[in-house]
């Protein structure tokens, strides 16, 4: 069985006219244990918003309008947001954020912050066994745990501060860690740093699998056992880190895959090449292929016709004319 | 001779924050000169001084010791000086007001010209640096900076070299919020305002391989000091200093093993 399913998701935005505008549609994807899955695509494109569905947390204006999303076989879907905390967040699931000074209170100190995480999901631990059990992972990830949790946020570097929101989040080894663009911020040295540890850890069982979302395609190759690439609130293809990166089919996979920069031997000739024009505007209805006005192998059927996830191969491909 | 003199001419720049102990060497006797239309990249890891040297050069901050020239002379008049060297940065969130129309601002931006033209004239260059930037001007008309996506964003900062036009541009990490694909867009109004504004971009970034596109000369820097200097080619294919060698390193590549388990 695998460990987190997600079956056709479909979510929403509502809007304060009353509109619904479709963020994500039909996004289905299973995780095996130890396995890491790559999303990649632009920004809006709906991956937070699917971050948001995979957690089970809706918090106005976002709703799900239909599917499921099952962790080890149990749906978490349809919960209160108090429900999700609980039981769900942290345990279950465990997000990542980009941005760590967002995530962590100016005015704490980090052991604190990280009490706060077992405090609030087991009820009667005491201080000491909390002090103990910070004390203990944080070494066993390879953190100077004396001096760490003894810090405010703002004495941390940038790159200390992220590996002390992975390890808060991941306190209670959940069993599907959420990482959206967890390195974005951070300079290249920091960012394998961090990585390392982030695969460390998973190495080490604390998390049996994660999703990683970012838009930086070397660095995926590097993280991701399978990729999904997002256009437009749809899977737009799916398969290996081989497949996808070396081997695109779907046109919007290529163009991006065009638009990767490498410094190497040679390269300085081939320019970037970037994707003109912008996605379409979910809040109209769509019709045929959403990448039809942007796609340099675009047939006059493509604006008409709307494109189905087909099997092509080992792998998931939205498009037609992909062989 | 004027076309002669260098733009930037750092000699034995070193700028230090606080004092006594707590003193903080950000940049230590730095010197290098920057020629006209030249772009240079500056790359290192966080906290090496990029930029603080962004900061020298556009007047904002002045060195401790050594001497810090923009063609032959210091920089004494800041108003001035931002005539003719203009910034983009990372977040360009930040640096509109939220509370005004887009293109108010982009009005306001000609206040820092020695004459500002006619009104019709203003609204005709706003037009024109739009379209620059790939951008219909009813797209933006009477909306707020929150109501554009960060790449739009990141093109409205670059409107506005085209509207004040500058001899010299400090771009710093003016691609590193955005995607992909907005980033070879991006680049590639970069090169189109070199090409008709005849520009000398300072391009700082820590993605070496994006340097590797856009300069003719790559500087890298490490704790304030710049470790190795040369043609992109040279600096990264036969790095000498072991900081370049780790920087190289650590950039994942599509085509390189990295790192993990």
């Amino acid at each position: 069985m695998s460990i987190f399913e997600v079956d056709d998701l479909h979510l929403h935005y509502r809007t304060r006219f009353g509109e619904k505008i479709p963020a994500v549609s039909g996004v289905s994807f299973a995780l095996e244990q130890g396995e890491v899955f790559g999303i990649a695509g632009e920004s809006g494109c709906g991956k937070s918003t699917l971050v948001n569905g995979c957690m089970g947390l809706f918090i106005p204006p976002l709703y799900p309008t239909s599917g499921d999303v099952r962790v080890a076989g149990e749906s978490i879907m349809n919960r209160t947001p108090a429900d999700v905390r609980t039981n769900v967040l942290g345990r279950k699931v465990s997000m990542i954020p980009q941005g760590a000074f967002n995530s962590l209170s100016p005015t704490r100190k980090i052991k604190d912050i990280a009490a706060d995480m077992i405090e609030s999901h087991e009820k009667g631990v005491s201080k000491k066994a909390i002090h103990d059990r910070l004390q203990q992972r944080f070494r066993l990830i390879g953190m100077d745990a004396d001096t760490v949790l003894n810090e405010y946020p703002v004495r941390l570097t940038a790159g200390m501060r992220q590996r002390c929101v992975i390890s808060i989040s991941t306190l209670l080894n959940p069993q599907v860690v959420i990482a959206d663009e967890p390195t974005s911020a951070l300079d290249v040295t920091t960012q394998k740093a961090v990585i390392t540890m982030v695969f460390d850890m998973l190495d080490k069982g604390i998390f049996s699998s994660m999703i990683f979302i970012t838009h930086e395609l070397p660095l995926l190759r590097h993280v991701a056992d399978r990729i999904a690439v997002m256009y437009a609130g749809e899977f737009v293809e799916v398969g290996t880190t081989e497949q996808i990166i070396f081997d695109p089919r779907q046109p919007y996979t290529k163009a991006l895959m065009g638009a990767m920069l490498s410094a190497e031997a040679g390269q300085k000739q081939k320019k970037p090449v970037a994707i003109e024009g912008a996605p379409p505007n979910l809040a109209k209805p769509i019709v045929g292929c959403r990448f039809a006005g942007r796609c340099p192998e675009a047939r006059p059927e493509c604006h008409r016709n709307k494109q189905d996830i087909r099997i092509v191969g080992n792998r998931q491909v939205r498009c037609d004319y992909a062989v | 001779m004027r076309s002669e003199v260098d733009v930037f001419d750092a000699q034995d720049v070193t700028c230090i924050f606080g004092h006594g102990k707590k003193a903080v060497t950000a940049i230590d006797r730095v010197s290098f000169t920057i020629a006209d239309q030249e772009i240079v990249s500056l790359v290192g890891g966080s906290g090496c001084g990029k930029s603080v040297l962004a900061k020298i050069m556009l007047g904002l901050l002045h060195p401790n010791s050594g001497r810090f020239l923009y063609k032959g002379n210091d920089i004494t008049d800041q108003r001035r000086h931002w005539r003719e060297v203009q910034p983009v940065f990372q977040d360009p969130f930040s640096c509109f007001n939220q509370f005004f129309t887009i293109r108010s601002q982009l009005r306001d931006s000609f206040g820092i010209l020695e004459q500002k033209p006619s009104k019709q004239e203003m609204e005709e260059r706003i037009d024109q640096a739009l379209l620059a930037v790939n951008i219909k001007p009813p797209e933006i008309e009477g909306k707020y900076p929150f109501e554009l996506s960060g790449g739009q964003m990141q093109r409205m900062l670059l409107a506005r070299i085209f509207i004040i036009r500058p001899k010299i541009l400090i771009a710093d990490e003016p691609t590193s919020m955005v995607d992909a694909c907005v980033r070879a867009n991006i680049l590639d109004y970069l090169m189109k305002l070199k090409q008709e504004l005849k520009m000398t971009i300072v391009f700082i970034t820590h993605d070496i391989g994006l340097a590797y596109y856009v300069s003719d000369r790559l500087f890298i820097m490490h704790q304030g000091r710049i470790v190795e200097q040369g043609a992109p080619d040279e600096v990264t294919l036969r790095p000498q200093n072991v900081h370049t060698v780790q920087l190289l390193a650590d950039i994942p590549d599509i085509h390189k093993p990295w790192i993990l388990r």
